[in-house]
């Protein structure tokens, strides 16, 4: 187990400098990185690269963004092969949809918790 | 102004030119090494977390590669969204930067921060609108995006 | 050259107040301003409400403070950087004053003195409250992200001063003075191109730049004539920029009479990378730690010019770079300089 954490910590870890080097010597914001990054997800993994990655790094390749796009593309695929092309309009948030319903749940329920805070 | 094609004359072309390099000199700039190492170990260490959680639902909890990845980003989700809640998340992002931002975390951030900033504007046009506003961009490309290559998959599969 | 008036009357600067939030409170002018209120709600439901009532606050605290009630005052001009200028008109909904709702951005505490003492210059006011607030956490939510979203400031990024001034003019001669308006110097609209709204500072500067040139010119004054030159929120970034335009135009400002209320107003400690921005930055800087100088003597002749980036969120998504505005006024101390 030591030995995958510590793959998931490089590759992470890399992933996300990547994003934080584009903050730093660009004036890109960070709302088009996160755009950028799970486009280049989804094409990646389109073009069979992105899955020999999650391979070997686990969660150090599907927990940033890119591994959303990695998600969205192997759901697509997966849903063409079992019920066609309409598989393409029903894959990719099929996948996905534990991280999207996760985050509006806790992120409504949150919001009727907590109030907003001065920094 | 208003006329499209025109261009700056010369001497204004020049006087925006001298003063975009007098602003870059006089700028402060961000410190590189500092901030990557940061982006890196915060970064890696969520993934590294992920990975943990992921394993521990194999082993512990008797499930399934997709069910365990499931768990992984719900937990991470939901930690965020704890964090962000009790006003801790917005530092975490000030020092990792892209490392906070870049895993699913940044995502349930981009998503809570905003449902609870608008909450005053009511339940409905508030919290239920807003929350999409930062992380709405990321689903839109996204989702369109592997429709276009569903398509593509589904005429030429591969 | 344009834009430079001269009071005749010279009007009489008679009170200020300044109403300050927990940060700046904490700063190193926080032992001068009326008031530190330490919750950033200030009793209020959102950060709206609180921001209307530090506006009702500094008016009502300077108005009583000059020995007044709100029915003598004449006119209220002022205003915030909210969407429809909404904290100055809901607190004028509640001080009843005849009032003018001014945008200059993060200017109106220029603006607004400089069209008061014009009124009250032109005798068509006996006395005027004019008056500029912002707020932190309501600026953040309308033109950047919630406050509980984690995004990395940069390093030219400025932190919008949480706090309201109000200053009291008059031309009535049984109110106090502590100073008197004699030239006010109305800005032009200067871009050169800066459409990073993460640096204010360098949009800005051109405008107090060519402000200031125009003062000069018209007046025949330099900026040795001057004990102390102020402008609003240029930051750290905008500061040392408006130090070299004017080096360049050949008009240098002396360093140790030259400062920004964006540099006083928070030590750097405070972790507010290029400095404090915001309306209420010049307001509550000139209404306390600059009147004290006047009152005291330690300044005779001051210029206090607050400069405004005039831009919205529509326009910056839209890639228009920022226009820059500075307005300024000349106040002159009725104690003698004891200083030099």
């Amino acid at each position: 187990m030591l030995w995958s954490l510590t793959k998931a910590f490089l590759v992470g870890g890399a992933i996300c400098t990547i994003g934080q080097v584009l903050v730093l010597k660009t004036k890109v914001t960070p709302a088009r990185i996160l755009v950028g990054y799970i486009v280049t997800g989804v094409i990646l993994s389109a073009l069979g690269l992105y899955g020999p990655l999650a391979e070997f790094a686990g969660a150090g390749a599907t927990v940033p963004l890119t591994g959303f796009g990695h998600a969205l593309t192997n759901g697509v695929k997966k849903a063409v092969q079992e019920i066609g092309f309409m598989g393409a309009f029903t894959g990719g948030l099929t996948s996905t949809a534990a991280g999207i319903a996760a985050a509006v749940f806790f992120g409504a329920i949150t919001a009727l918790v907590f109030k907003p805070r001065p920094k | 102004m208003f006329d499209k094609n025109a261009k700056p004359s010369p001497r204004r072309q020049d006087q925006l030119d001298r003063y975009k390099r007098l602003v870059e000199r006089m700028s402060p700039n961000s410190q590189m090494g500092k901030g990557l190492l940061r982006a890196y170990w915060l970064g890696g260490a969520i993934c590294a977390f992920g990975q943990f959680l992921q394993e521990a639902g194999k082993m512990w909890l008797g499930m399934n590669n997709t069910a365990a990845g499931t768990f992984c980003s719900t937990v991470l989700v939901f930690l965020t969204a704890l964090l962000t809640g009790i006003g801790v998340w917005d530092r975490i992002g000030q020092y990792a930067g892209a490392g906070a931002f870049v895993p699913i975390t940044g995502f349930a951030n981009a998503v809570v921060s905003p449902a609870i900033e608008f909450r005053r504007e009511g339940l409905v046009l508030g919290l239920g609108a807003k929350l999409f506003t930062i992380a709405g961009p990321v689903l839109v490309w996204g989702v369109s995006a592997s429709v276009i290559v569903g398509i593509i998959y589904a005429i030429w599969p591969w | 050259m344009q834009g430079t008036i001269t009071l005749k009357r010279r009007p009489r600067l008679c009170m200020g107040a300044a109403i300050a939030g927990k940060k700046e409170g904490e700063g190193p002018l926080g032992g001068g301003f009326d008031q530190v209120i330490e919750d950033d709600l200030f009793g209020e439901e959102s950060w709206e409400k609180a921001e209307c009532r530090f506006f009702y606050t500094a008016a009502d605290t300077c108005i009583r403070k000059a020995g007044l009630t709100h029915r003598q005052v004449d006119v209220m001009l002022g205003g915030d950087l909210l969407n429809q200028i909404t904290s100055a008109s809901m607190a004028a909904r509640e001080l009843k004053i005849p009032f003018l709702g001014l945008y200059g951005a993060c200017s109106t505490m220029a603006e607004s003195l400089c069209i008061g003492a014009m009124l009250v210059d032109a005798g068509h006011v006996r006395t005027a409250l004019c008056a500029a607030s912002s707020h932190f956490c309501s600026a953040e939510r309308q033109y950047r992200f919630p406050l509980e979203y984690g995004n990395q400031r940069t390093p030219t990024a400025q932190w919008t001063v949480t706090g309201c001034g109000a200053s009291l003019l008059s031309s009535d001669e049984r109110l106090p003075a502590i100073a008197r308006c004699t030239h006010v110097t109305i800005g032009r609209v200067t871009d050169l191109g800066i459409a990073d709204a993460n640096n204010m500072g360098a949009a800005m500067a051109p405008a107090a730049a060519d402000t200031l040139a125009r003062h000069f010119a018209d007046t025949g004054r330099s900026a040795g004539d001057y004990d102390l030159i102020v402008t609003g929120d240029l930051g750290q970034v905008g500061h040392d920029i408006l130090l070299e335009l004017m080096r360049q135009r050949g008009t240098p400002l002396a360093k140790d009479k030259y400062v920004d209320c964006g540099l006083l107003v928070f030590s750097p400690d405070q972790d507010v990378h290029a400095g404090g921005s915001g309306c209420g930055c010049s307001a509550i800087v000139l209404n306390s730690h600059i009147m004290e100088r006047l009152r005291k003597g330690e300044i005779h002749r001051v210029l206090f010019m607050a400069t405004g980036a005039l831009l919205s969120t529509t326009t910056s998504q839209q890639g228009e770079t920022i226009p820059g505005i500075a307005h300024a006024i000349v106040l002159e101390g009725e104690q003698p300089c004891s200083g030099a």
